[in-house]
Order: C-alpha cells, then structure tokens, then sequence
C-alpha cells in the first residue's frame, strides 16, 4: 500500500511538473495575469517608479501582451530578474515571458533552449566615460579598468573588442547596473561598457549626466527582445503577434488616441483597408481564434500604450531624458529596421 | 529434588521480527534504509524527467570549451580563449589563496585575542572581549562589503598621484601620494613593488602551469639553509651536554641562514620593479585588488573571534596548578604560556579550530558580493550564465567544496592525533 501511495505520489507531481511547460496561454488564462520578468530597473526600458509602479519601453510591450491574451493591460506581475537569473526565471516556468533588454544569440536560442520571437530593440554595445579622463575613442583605453554587467553578452563582447585591437584592461564584474553605476561614478572603473540603449539611460539617471560621454564605437550587434519557453509554440506566436501588432499600428497610422475612432470608420466604410480591418478585429474578422485569444487582441494591445512608435517616444524618445534617436529601430518604410510581416 | 529444564529453544519465525523486541529495530532500520533509497531514486529520476521535458541533459562538455571571458586576478596563465575547465582552475587557486591567508592571519590574531582576553589587565582585557563581542555578533557579509566599501570610497582615484609638468613648475603636489614613495593604494587595489630578476633560470611548464625555476630556486636554498642551521645548533646542544659550554653560534647562524640566498639573488641580478602611473592605472610591481584584500581582512577579523573564543576555552580548561608549578620552578609567565599552558590548551583547541578553517573556506564564496572572482564567481558565477548549465555547475562547486572541507578536516585531524594526550 506504501509503495502504491509513493507511485501516485510521483505520477503526481510528474503530471503537475507537466502541465507548467506545455500551455502557457491556459495557465495565464488561469490565473488572470501575466507575469512578465523585467530589468531590475533599468530607467526608460523597465523600472519601477516612485510610487511602485512599473513602466518603461520592454514594461509597455509586457502590457500589451496582458491586454491581447486578458483583455486587461494591468493584469501583469513584474518580476525583477538580474542578468544572472533570467533565464534561470524563465527556464523554470516562474516567469511566462521575459522581456528584459536580452541580447538573442544562437547559444542562448539552441542551447539555453529558449526562442526569442522579436526584436523589439536593435541595439549595440557601447562605452560610457567621464568627459575629464580625456578619452575620445574606446581604442584608446588600453590599460583601463572597465565594469561590466556578469552574465551577459557584453561581457564576452569586451574581452573580444580589446583582444582584436591589441589592448588590455582590467574587468570589474558587477551583478546588476545600478551596481555598475555605483562603482563607475566612484571612479572604481574608468569605463562602464553595456548596450548603447543602457548607457543612454544610466547615464539619465545620473545627477550631472553633462560630465559623462558615450564613445563613438559601437562594437557589437545586440538584437534585444522578448524571450519564451522553447516547446511552447503557440505561446511564442501570441507574443511575436502582439509586438507585430504594435508595429502594423504604427506603419497603418493607428495611434491610442484614434483607434477608437478608426474601429468606427472600418465598421460604417466597407472599403476600409482590409489589413486594418482584420488586425482590429472589425466585423467578422477573428483572427485571434488562431492563437486562442479574444478577436479583439491586438485593438486591445494598441489600446494599452499606442503603437510602437509612441511606446518608443513615451518611454526612451528625443523628448525623454534618455534622448534616444530611432535610428535603426525607425519603420522600414523610413529606412529602420522594423519590419511586421502582413496580417492575413 | 530439582527438576532441571531447558529454556524452551527459540525457532525463528516470521512474526518474531515484528513483536520481538530483539529484532523488531533491526526491522525499522530496514524499511527505513529502503524508503530512504526510494526518496534517492525517486529525486534523481524526477530530475532526469523534469530535464529531459525541457530538452536538457546533464553534460560536462562545456568544460572543454572556450571560455570568452577575462578574470582580474590569476595564479596560473589565463586568458579569454582558454577553456571553461581552465577558469574552474583559476577560481578554484583564488578561493584556495584567500582561504589559505584567511586560515592563518586568523589563527595568529586569535591566538593573541585569546591570550589578551585572560590578561589581569583591565583594560585590554575588556577591550578584547569588545572586539569578540562587535565582531561575532554582525553577520560577516556586512563586514565584508563594509571592508570594501572603505577601501574603495575612502581611497583616491589613480588618476589624483598623476604629477603633470606644469605641476612641477608651479610646485603643486598631486592630489595623493604614495606610501613611502613605493606602495599605492588606490580606490581600485594596493600595488606593491615587485622583486624581479635580471638573469632568471626561466621556467618549465608542468601541465599547462607554469613552474618559476628562479623560485623554486630561492625557495630551495632558503630550506638548505634553515636546515643548516638546525644541524648547526644541534651540535652545539650536544657539546653542551659533553663539555658544559656552549659555543657561540649566532654569527654562524646568520651567515647560513642569509649569505646563500643574498649570493645567489646578487649573482642573478636582483632589483625591486616599483609600480608607477601609466595611463589609467598603476603598472608594474604587483597589484593586488581591494576584493581580495577586503575579503581576506574581514575573514580575518570576523574569524579571529571564534578562534580566540577556543583559544580561551582552551587555556582555561588547564588546571591552575599547572601554571603555578611552573611559576614555582621559576618560569616567567610568558615562557610558562608557551612551554606549559598551551602546548596542554592545544588538545582542547584544535578540534573547534578545525570547524573554523572549515568555515573560513565556506564563507570565501561570499566574495561574490564584492566581485572577487573565486570559484563561485567563475564555475558558479558567469560559467553558470554563460553556458546555461545550472546543474552541471552547481554539482561540480558542491563537490569540489566537499573534497577541499574533506582534506583540510582530515589534515587537522593529523595534526590533532599527534598533538593529543597519549594514554599509554
């Protein structure tokens, strides 16, 4: 009888273990929220605010997937996860999707078994320093002490940069940015090296950002996007949909402000443009039964923050502190990179 | 008459292991050793199962391929093309190093704390027992990052010793200046100077490490000449005995134990190689970063109290009367601690100290708080992100922590055998 109890006892927690991996979209369904693993806090991409409320550019598109599965864009619960344990989070089922600025390489796809389904940010490694150490190229920091973020992509892009240009440095391994930028602007490094986007809005976080300079090289190519479970293909689709989503609003003109008023003209004008049609989910149109969520997901996620040009503008835009320019990530109909396949 | 009979002869049967008392525990040991092996087979098949539905295996391949990343501090040859495998080694030496200076300045603070604390002086002995008091009673994680953070925040930047042309002319002193001219302490590391060779004897390399013959060498020689030595006040002890007088032996002592290696050194060229601002950092002599130095100080100091704790227990274990014999064949109290009361203290002793070199290796992982790049930091720290294999690596640190706790135990318990009371 011991033995049979023990048996089913495994059966048990077998099927249990199981069941975490195959559906995601049931168990968001479940148990009505999303839970989206973040930046710890990273200032314009994922942070929260003063009154502990999240926001930011990767914050944005974990709502509008929230809005497109739930209906509800603040049916999300942020986890914070360092560059060391992201992927552990998202391997283990504690997190549904990871959008934390993560750097999508063969490795990471194929061997972390992970599948990164967008790009939501094209981006690349850059270095910060202060303006007085009289540096203007980041080939002329043979010698220095340079901090870097453990667990990430950069690291193995520094070691790379300074090895294929004859230099040497000293690393300084820290385990999350603001870390990072603690022991930078105690001058414990000369240098602190991440991705382009991250320096911009460290560097707005700090109290005279004026004595800082981000030097011209960009050494590496550091596609950044969100990230599910491999094996979960219906999942991953959902998540690549609401971001493309983003992208068909932007490129049609549809913007949070007018998309009500666009449904309306779709509806009453039967030669509206049938792309916005479907994507809105006017009339007849259901193409959320596909992927098993409402036909209305993607006005849903376009009307949590706007499209992805005012995502983008909102959080790291020219007019923000961070002052991003779209440069790579402009549409590609403006010589971006940025680029949904048709909805139909 | 009496009537003699047998004690009924005892059959064995089945039922016998339930209600005889004689064997009913060796029958719950049993079932528990069984349950015991089906909770193992059930937890490895579980991780196997719950691994395989992720498409993960558990494979140690990624030992032998590149590693990518740099380590600041290295013992043996590393660079970012040498394997996984090989940054295991170097974060293994540097948790070794730590543990190896933590155990002794421990050990020599703790012995001295010990001994203060039971001094008949007021002061120090109160004082003494503030220290132990403050120290145990913090967890060490604070004081490490305490440690570092004065090192790094209080100390100025390599670029404020720059002294610049138009300094000189204008007899300006740089902002910060070196200790003795020699040492700089910077908020990054404490650079000292170096000794360096002009003619070395080379090196071999003894499975990918490197062998420094010019060490070995010195190293070598300083031995020959401690031993020299021991012989030469050896015989001197034995014409004592014979003749009652004992030849003068300090002059030869330190001709032997000094001119060999002082020759050998001048004969290839010996000088200091002094660290001096170049570009961003101090270059030159050897720098040591503050990680390995703020970790080591607060193992130390952390530590010291424990062991000053046994050294106490220790001392105060030995009977009064031993001390008091040894006053009353007039021995002076310092001499009566080193030759009477410790060598006795040093069976109570040991076995706490053990647990305490134990603990001092456990803790170096905490040096992750502050980027010491130990094993935890490479096996178990970017290793671990940059190949995905949690498993793997985390198995491989456990065990490795158990075979380096198991050796340093079953070294101490060598010591502690020789030390203890013989009972004839």
């Amino acid at each position: 009888m011991n033995k049979s109890v023990l048996l089913g006892t495994v059966a048990a927690a077998t099927i249990v273990a199981g069941s975490a991996f195959a559906g995601t979209l049931d168990d968001v369904k479940a148990r009505g929220e999303l839970i989206c693993g973040s930046n710890t806090g990273l200032t314009g991409f994922g942070a929260p605010d003063a009154s502990g409320n999240w926001a930011g550019f990767d914050v944005d598109l974990c709502r509008a997937v929230a809005a497109a599965v739930l209906g509800d864009p603040t049916k999300v619960k942020f986890v914070p996860t360092t560059g060391e344990t992201r992927f552990t989070a998202l391997a283990s089922g504690e997190v549904d999707v990871l959008v934390r600025n993560s750097t999508w390489t063969f490795s990471r796809d194929n061997d972390l078994k992970l599948d990164f389904v967008a790009v939501n940010y094209y981006d690349g490694q850059g270095f910060m320093v202060k303006k007085d150490l009289g540096v203007s190229s980041a080939k002329e920091l043979d010698g220095a002490t340079v901090c870097i973020q453990t667990g990430t992509t950069t690291e193995l892009n520094l070691a790379d940069f300074f090895k294929s240009n004859n230099i040497s440095y000293t690393p300084v391994t820290v385990a999350d940015d603001s870390e990072a930028q603690r022991q930078y602007e105690a001058g414990a490094c000369d240098a602190f090296t991440t991705d382009a986007s991250g320096l911009a809005s460290t560097r707005a976080a700090m109290a005279d950002p004026a004595n800082h300079i981000i030097l011209p090289e960009i050494i590496s190519k550091e596609p950044l996007g969100p990230v599910v479970r491999h094996g979960d293909n219906n999942w991953g689709d959902i998540v690549r949909w609401s971001y493309f989503a983003l992208l068909i609003a932007e490129e049609k003109g549809i913007t949070k402000a007018n998309i009500d008023d666009i449904v309306k003209a779709a509806t009453d004008d039967a030669s509206y443009d049938p792309e916005v049609k479907r994507l809105l989910g006017v009339g007849d149109n259901d193409t959320g039964k596909l992927m098993g969520v409402d036909a209305k997901w993607a006005y849903n996620a376009i009307k949590a923050g706007g499209n992805y040009g005012e995502i983008f503008e909102a959080n790291i835009g020219s007019a923000t502190p961070i002052g991003l320019a779209r440069g790579l990530n402009a549409l590609w109909t403006e010589g971006g990179l940025q680029y949904a396949p048709p909805l139909r | 008459m009496t009537l003699a009979i047998d004690a009924p002869k005892d059959h064995f049967r089945l039922s016998m292991l339930v209600y005889d008392t004689r064997y009913r525990s060796y029958t719950i040991q049993f079932i528990v050793l069984l349950l015991f092996f089906a909770f193992l087979v059930w937890l490895t098949n579980n991780t196997i199962a719950n691994l395989a539905m992720r498409d993960k295996d558990i494979n140690f391949d990624f030992l032998f391929n590149r590693a990518g990343y740099d380590i600041d501090q290295q013992l043996i040859p590393y660079t970012n093309d040498s394997t996984h495998g090989r940054a295991l080694f170097v974060g293994l030496l540097n948790t070794l190093v730590v543990a190896f200076f933590g155990c002794l300045f421990a050990t020599i603070l703790g012995v001295f704390v010990g001994i203060l604390r039971l001094s008949k002086n007021w002061l120090v002995a109160r004082l003494m027992t503030v220290y132990i008091e403050v120290f145990r009673n913090v967890p060490l994680l604070l004081w490490i990052i305490l440690t570092f953070v004065v090192f790094s925040e209080t100390r100025p930047q390599p670029k404020d010793f720059r002294v610049t042309d138009e300094m000189i002319a204008a007899g300006q002193e740089p902002a910060a200046n070196m200790l003795f001219g020699v040492i700089a302490v910077t908020n990054r590391g404490s650079s000292f100077p170096a000794p360096l060779v002009d003619r070395p004897l080379g090196t071999v390399t003894i499975a990918t490490v490197p062998v420094n013959l010019t060490v070995v060498a010195t190293l070598a020689i300083l031995l020959a000449s401690i031993w020299g030595n021991i012989v030469l006040r050896r015989r001197a002890k034995a014409v004592q005995e014979a003749t009652g007088d004992r030849p003068v032996t300090w002059w030869k002592s330190l001709l032997i134990l000094f001119a060999p290696v002082i020759l050998f050194l001048a004969a290839l060229g010996f000088h200091w190689d002094y660290p001096a601002l170049k570009g961003f950092n101090f270059q030159g002599g050897i720098t040591v970063a503050h990680s390995f130095t703020a970790l080591v100080v607060a193992l130390t100091l952390y530590s010291a109290t424990y062991i000053a704790e046994a050294v106490r227990a220790g001392i105060m274990a030995i009977s009064r009367g031993q001390s008091e014999a040894s006053f009353a064949l007039g021995l002076r109290p310092g001499r009566t601690m080193s030759l009477i009361v410790l060598p006795q203290a040093l069976r109570v002793i040991i076995p706490p100290l053990i647990s305490q070199y134990l603990n001092i290796t456990k803790n170096t992982t905490l040096g992750m708080a502050i980027s010491y790049l130990d094993l935890k930091g490479t096996l178990g720290g970017i290793t671990l992100n940059q190949t995905g294999r949690e498993l793997e690596c985390m198995l491989l640190m456990m065990l490795i922590y158990l075979c380096l706790s198991l050796m340093i135990s079953a070294a101490m318990n060598v010591f502690n055998a020789a030390v203890k009371l013989k009972e004839r």
